[in-house]
């Protein structure tokens, strides 16, 4: 068999010094755990911020922050929660961790380009921090960063703040775009014998995709950067109209600040995919394996999240209904946004019915799946009522935007990247992670979460505004908003401290958690059989991985045990009509 | 319940040689595709920004791109650059590579002079006071000819990766440094006919009139 020989002759260049090894590394796990360590500390910045945030809100003058400190610690914490945390963390960490064991690979494709791509990573999260030390702060223009306040006097961090930042971004789009080549090319060219497309699972498809949409949609984020960061530095006019400015005329003409929207937006859409399709992925991989039973639609959910990538590059603009648009557009995007529910509510439907007279156990993995499964129905849900112009319109300065966001596209996807940890933390360290300590760390986070934003819906019905720093005598507001604000950030600060469970979860189980031998979940796909654990370099040590079935094969009567890994042929355990069309 | 049991019918067994150029190729495939996504987002930026009123085109009569003869230099100059790396890449398969290397070395010096080209109608249009921030036009000429030199110029270290592959054929005459030059080869030929196409598109929605940025911006309904 040819291509084993091939394999099995490659040249590993194993490297041996500290700094080949764990520092400059080419191995795609390092550099995951590298991003992924980034990405929690940084996340963890923003953590702060909020809690500083919620500490304003709810006990006003509590905290030394006044309105200049609130929108900035605002516009970081969104910043960072959205780029810098959840999309290096679905795609730089469990991406380079996963794609290569997955689909039973040695690398990446291109390993030096990878490791490129962290560092670039790392210096575009440099920069964002160097803001916060620069004359002025960093940039409270709102994470939409729209023109022209972004760059105007008035707004905090129009001096340097929001230079930086532009700059960061553009940094992180070239890391970004250089993994994403790797992540992207390494399934298409380095599958192993016998993975197909449609026998790879689906977190690798749920990756593959959200990889390809980074890297068609990040551009728009590039382009309105750069325009942005020339118009602030070198006074050009591309987003800048006519304005004054403290009673002196700008010099610049003409500008177009809905062109930013727009860019901002063709960006800014998909990337809620680039976060959610990973997420879908992995809670796939979750469920199945700890519910012990074959994913319901394999093929169905496949298409399911290239027809979510897809038309993720044509709802955009139900971001701007409040910016003004000709109505037939916003009939035009409502119809794309309500459309999109149909592939995401198949996905829903199948997660349950793969839970259906599943032998469910209630691991901590599986009770994050499941929290996920219900926390994305909710944020989904309200995403219904928004993506009607006639609903949106009057909801969208409240809080039931903020509520909705969060539910969706930060608790849900935040769900995820904690019970794929608590699964696949076995397989990189060899150890298991504190069961009793992740089960307390679950419920505090999980109910927490919906004791934080479950309340916010009503504040937005309410017509309690966003972006405010302060709620205090605004006849609008009843005292009883404000005793929620004073609830909700009293349960935020103990879910934030409680993250601290966590981290401490993490490095005690590091030196002091049970071994975990090479497969604790019985799961069937290439990463568990791997010949150590933590793999080694090179993952597969003399001989590469031949898959012969998909990696869904649980609760097999036939089989010696309720699984069957893709490694085991045909021969060994008998072929069943398939329910899926070859 | 069980599904795909048998091996699935997989391509022929490939050499670590042809995984290795197969990703070449798919990864460049896929950096021109978010290359290509950002050009079309400057360019629907372009038409969109046109037609506010104070966009002053350079391409009216009075203006500086309504002399384009430097410009048809600099295109011919890639256009140039663009053949030679075909012919390189159609003759490296020849007995002793034919006449790649040469071939080569013309691609690299038009690449330079196109550049250099570049640079002079930079310095043409500095001279006489067309600068990026006095109006939005110049600022999108000089942003869009520079995003596009900027590229130009990172294929330049790739054309150096391939002008040294193939020198090292020159000493030793084995199969493996022929395959990477050629790859080499190929992967700038297929950089350089993309770099070109998008020049060629750049090139004559700058030099349109005004009349066309609106006919386009209609046809999109962006225009009033």
């Amino acid at each position: 068999m040819a291509y084993v020989d091939d394999a099995e002759h490659e040249e590993l260049h194993e490297p041996t010094s500290f700094y080949a090894k764990y520092v400059w590394s080419q191995d795609h796990k390092v550099i995951a755990i590298q991003y992924s360590l980034t990405a929690i500390a940084v996340g963890l910045v923003a953590l702060v911020l909020s809690g500083m945030m919620r500490m304003q809100i709810g006990f006003p003058g509590s905290i030394d922050m006044d309105s200049t400190g609130y929108y900035q610690a605002m516009t970081m914490h969104g910043m960072i929660m959205v780029i810098y945390l959840l999309t290096a963390l679905f795609l730089g960490g469990f991406g380079n961790y996963l794609i290569p064991l997955m689909v039973g690979a040695r690398d990446m494709v291109f390993p030096f380009v990878n490791m490129l791509s962290y560092w670039f990573y790392l210096v575009s999260v440099l920069v964002l921090i160097a803001s916060f030390f620069v004359p002025g702060g960093p940039t409270g223009a709102g994470w939409t960063l729209y023109p022209p306040q972004a760059i105007t006097a008035g707004t905090p961090g129009s001096e340097w703040g929001i230079i930086l930042m532009l700059v960061s971004l553009i940094i992180f789009i070239i890391a970004a775009t250089m993994g994403g080549l790797n992540y992207v090319t390494t399934v298409l060219q380095a599958r192993t014998h016998g993975m197909t497309m449609f026998r790879l699972p689906l977190t690798v498809w749920g990756i593959f995709v959200a990889t390809i949409l980074a890297l068609l949609a990040f551009p728009a984020l590039f382009v309105s950067g750069i325009m942005m960061l020339l118009d602030k530095t070198i006074g050009t006019s591309f987003f800048m109209p006519d304005m004054m400015q403290f009673g002196t005329q700008l010099d610049h003409t003409g500008g177009s600040p809905i062109l930013f929207q727009h860019l901002f937006w063709f960006f800014g859409h998909p990337e809620v995919y680039i976060v959610a399709l990973p997420a879908f992925g992995l809670v796939s991989d979750l469920i199945s394996v700890h519910a012990r039973r074959s994913i319901f639609g394999y093929r169905m959910m496949v298409w399911a999240i290239v027809a979510i990538g897809v038309l993720s590059f044509v709802v955009w603009a139900h971001h701007m209904y409040v910016s003004g648009m000709n109505p037939y557009f916003g009939f035009f995007f409502a119809t794309t946004t309500l459309v999109i529910a149909v592939p995401t509510a198949l996905k829903v439907y199948n997660w349950l019915l793969t839970l259906w007279r599943g032998n469910i156990h209630l691991t901590v993995p599986m009770l994050f799946s499941l929290a996920f499964i219900v926390t994305f129905l909710v944020g989904g849900l309200t995403g219904l009522f928004l993506g009607n112009v006639v609903v949106d319109i009057p909801l969208s300065d409240t809080y039931f935007v903020v509520a909705h966001f969060h539910m969706v596209m930060g608790v849900a996807p935040i769900l995820v990247v904690f019970g794929a940890i608590y699964h696949w933390y076995p397989k990189i360290t060899g150890r298991m992670l504190h069961d009793g300590i992740g089960k307390l760390h679950f419920w505090i986070t999980f109910l927490g979460t919906y004791l934080i934003y479950f309340p916010m819906h009503y504040l937005g019905f309410l017509g309690m505004p966003r972006r405010y720093y302060a709620y205090e005598d605004y006849q609008f507001i009843p005292d009883s908003a404000q005793s929620l604000n004073a609830f909700i950030t009293v349960v935020a600060i103990a879910v934030g401290v409680s993250q601290l469970l966590f981290l401490f979860n993490l490095i005690y189980s590091l030196f002091r958690g049970k071994p975990s031998g090479g497969n604790p979940w019985k799961a069937n796909s290439l990463e568990w059989l791997t010949p150590d654990t933590p793999p080694k370099h090179g993952n597969w040590g003399e001989s590469m991985p031949v898959v012969h079935r998909w990696a869904y094969d649980y609760g097999v009567p036939e089989a010696e045990l309720d699984y069957v890994p893709q490694t085991t042929s045909g021969d060994e355990v008998p072929v069943h009509e398939s329910d899926l069309d070859e | 319940m069980l599904a795909q049991t048998t091996l699935a019918p997989v391509a022929a067994p490939r050499s670590r040689f042809q995984r290795r150029s197969a990703s070449a190729k798919t990864g460049l495939h896929l950096l021109m595709a978010a290359i290509s996504s950002m050009f079309f987002l400057f360019l629907l930026s372009y038409i969109l920004r046109s037609q506010v009123s104070d966009w002053e085109a350079l391409s009216e009569p009075w203006q500086p791109l309504a002399q384009t003869g430097q410009l048809w230099i600099n295109s011919a100059l890639l256009l140039v650059a663009s053949i030679a790396f075909e012919l390189a890449r159609r003759n490296i398969d020849r007995p002793q590579q034919g006449n790649s290397r040469e071939f080569l070395w013309l691609a690299g010096l038009s690449s330079f002079g196109f550049l250099v080209g570049q640079l002079v109608f930079w310095q043409y249009l500095t001279d006489r006071g067309y600068l990026a921030s006095t109006n939005p036009a110049n600022a999108f000429f000089f942003l869009l000819t520079g995003l596009h030199g900027l590229h130009l110029f990172g294929g330049m270290f790739a054309w150096m990766v391939a002008t040294y592959r193939l020198s090292v054929v020159d000493k030793n005459l084995d199969s493996k440094s022929i395959s990477l030059a050629k790859l080499s080869v190929e992967l700038c030929a297929t950089y350089w006919h993309f770099l070109l196409v998008i020049w060629i598109l750049l090139f004559a929605l700058l030099s349109s009139s005004p009349g066309t940025y609106a006919a386009i911006a209609k046809f999109c309904g962006l225009g009033d």
